[in-house]
């Protein structure tokens, strides 16, 4: 009898105790992206809504911004998430040996920038990289370029800018995790490997990788969700331009809502894309990483 | 490329000092610190770009002058007079805050209620909530934006709050946490007649303070440093953000760049003061998502 109770109170308690926040989720989460989804067979302008099957569908076919936007996104992701984690892996695997001089320094040095808001920092470089600025102005001093680099009005150039600081904001972050989790490898796997004659690179390949596995999936499961929404660095550093060279899904799916007359049907639609990417890129990284431990 | 791994044995002083003569790995050392100290350098620029261009006049910005000027004063005044800087403090200090103290309230209690209380109906829950965690805000605002629209919502501070409350992340990072939470105190407790909110407050909350420490370091500046849904949210000057704020004094057509870093050092202040003091904390909450 008392333990009936006791089992009815365990089970009771842990419903509340969950409660408040299921509730908050399903009607800010669940909700909302399920009507998303009824949203993207939704056509019409503001509030205006017809049934429109796939048309939505069929406009991202035929809607040159959009593919504009999609291009750049990926260029974007394929590009600066490559380069942000082999940097940070590098940074990690210099600054895990105990015995280098200043490693703290260089830690929190490399670290600092992930203290700093997206706005922030993109307005930073947003005035470093003007055409007179300091960028340019170091570049040229040190004859490294002769006259100075159209950063922000050149297509290609605009796209150099917002990869590199992407990689200056969240380089130190990943690092961050690569450094944790080496802390958590076996040391003497590493002097059995030297006293075998591996060389370091080839210990670095054959023993940190496999080890950092799960970590280096986990950081890049999570640079690639957030390079999909890149949205704060472009709207501050390039407002998408020049020409719609930087404009990322995000951008176009707020100037969709925001700027323009709202085509909120033909917005969802642009946003399921990014979950659908978001849900491929995920599933394909899992898979590459479970091949790669077999 | 380095050695990472030295033997922690005896032979260490002997490798050393027949090192110190091997050429290669003398100059494998000088491009190693050669690296991290260009790492260090362009890590630490911005900064001091920051700061320096604080003090210069835009003209002077603009052409790159990466030294101290005598514009600060000047700057600040036209950073003070231009935006109700009390008030943009006191707004994003309002929702950093009430937001932080919101979330960790309703999140740790999910997290603690998920670990503590098991059972098959909440698991498959609770791996839905995972699921979730992949679905980008992006596909979220538009519903979201109308939604407020149809509550009346828009431009208060509700809009922004309530959805953040319950933040799968957080609750997550507490499930993981509570998994080291020794279980014979909430026994303990329990013959000592507490009821499971009173282990939840009086053992549980005490206990994990560390865990809240750093849950509260990642949740306040995610709130602070939050920009696209305030934007879309917040309308009038009088409920901005400083992140707000700051964006659109530097989205002005020519924006005054003086007076603009002023505001992104105001706007970076409490962060740095919160990263400097909690160092480690601050790490270890970044860290928490992987244990």
């Amino acid at each position: 009898m008392a333990q009936a109770k006791l089992a009815r109170d365990e089970q009771l308690n842990g419903w509340l105790f969950i409660m408040p926040a299921l509730v908050l989720v399903g009607i800010f989460m669940i909700y909302p992206i399920l009507w998303s989804l009824w949203m993207s067979f939704q056509t019409g302008r503001g509030m205006n809504f017809s049934f429109g099957g796939l048309a939505n569908i069929e406009r991202l076919t035929q809607d040159p911004v959009f593919q504009r936007a999609l291009t750049n996104t990926l260029i974007f992701l394929v590009i600066q998430v490559p380069i942000m984690l082999v940097l940070a892996l590098l940074f990690a695997t210099a600054l895990n040996d105990s015995k280098l001089w200043g490693r703290s320094f260089f830690r929190t040095a490399i670290f600092l920038p992930c203290v700093t808001s997206l706005v922030a920092y993109s307005i930073l470089f947003k005035s470093m990289f003007a055409v007179d600025g300091v960028i340019n102005d170091f570049l040229m001093t040190t004859g490294l370029v002769g006259s100075p680099i159209p950063w922000l009005s050149d297509p290609f150039w605009a796209k150099v800018v917002v990869i590199s600081a992407i990689t200056w904001r969240w380089t130190g972050y990943n690092m961050i995790f690569y450094l944790a989790a080496m802390q958590n490898i076996d040391r003497s796997i590493y002097e059995a490997a030297k006293i075998d004659g591996i060389p370091a690179w080839a210990r670095f390949w054959y023993i940190t990788v496999p080890m950092l596995k799960p970590v280096i999936l986990f950081t890049s499961v999570i640079s690639t969700i957030g390079t999909l929404q890149l949205f704060d660095e472009v709207n501050t550093i390039t407002l998408g331009g020049p020409s719609d060279s930087t404009l990322t899904l995000s951008l176009y799916i707020y100037n969709l809502t925001f700027k323009f007359m709202p085509s909120f049907g033909y917005a969802a639609t642009v946003s399921y894309v990014i979950v659908v990417l978001v849900g491929i890129l995920s599933f394909f990284q899992f898979v590459v990483a479970r091949d790669r431990s077999k | 490329m380095t050695d990472q791994a030295l033997p922690l044995s005896t032979t260490r002083t002997e490798r050393r000092t027949t090192r110190a003569f091997n050429f290669p790995h003398l100059a494998g050392r000088t491009a190693l610190y050669l690296l991290l100290s260009i790492a260090a350098f362009v890590s630490i620029f911005p900064f001091f770009w920051m700061i320096v261009s604080a003090t210069n006049t835009a003209a002077d910005i603009n052409t790159g002058k990466a030294t101290f000027g005598t514009a600060l004063w000047d700057n600040t005044v036209a950073f003070f007079t231009q935006v109700d800087a009390p008030r943009i403090f006191w707004n994003s200090a309002f929702l950093a805050i009430v937001g932080t103290v919101l979330t960790l309230a309703v999140s740790s209690l999910a997290g603690y209620g998920f670990e503590m209380f098991k059972n098959r109906f909440r698991e498959r829950i609770f791996g839905l909530l995972l699921l979730m965690l992949s679905i980008p805000f992006a596909a979220l605002m538009v519903p979201l934006f109308i939604m407020m629209a149809n509550f009346k919502l828009i431009n208060t501070y509700a809009a922004i709050l309530l959805p953040a409350i319950a933040s799968i992340f957080i609750i997550f990072y507490f499930r993981q946490a509570t998994k080291a939470f020794p279980s014979e105190l909430r026994e303990a407790a329990k013959i000592d007649g507490l009821n499971e909110w009173q282990i939840f407050l009086f053992i549980y909350l005490p206990v994990m303070r560390s865990t809240y420490a750093a849950a509260i370091i990642i949740v306040f500046m995610a709130n602070w440093n939050n920009y696209l849904w305030p934007l879309i949210v917040l309308q009038t000057n009088e409920q901005k953000t400083i992140t707000l704020v700051i964006q659109s004094l530097s989205s002005a057509y020519y924006p005054d760049y003086g007076v603009v870093m002023v505001g992104t050092v105001l706007a970076t202040l409490p962060t740095l003061i919160i990263f400097f003091l909690l160092q480690r904390r601050f790490v270890e909450g970044m860290l928490g998502a992987v244990k």
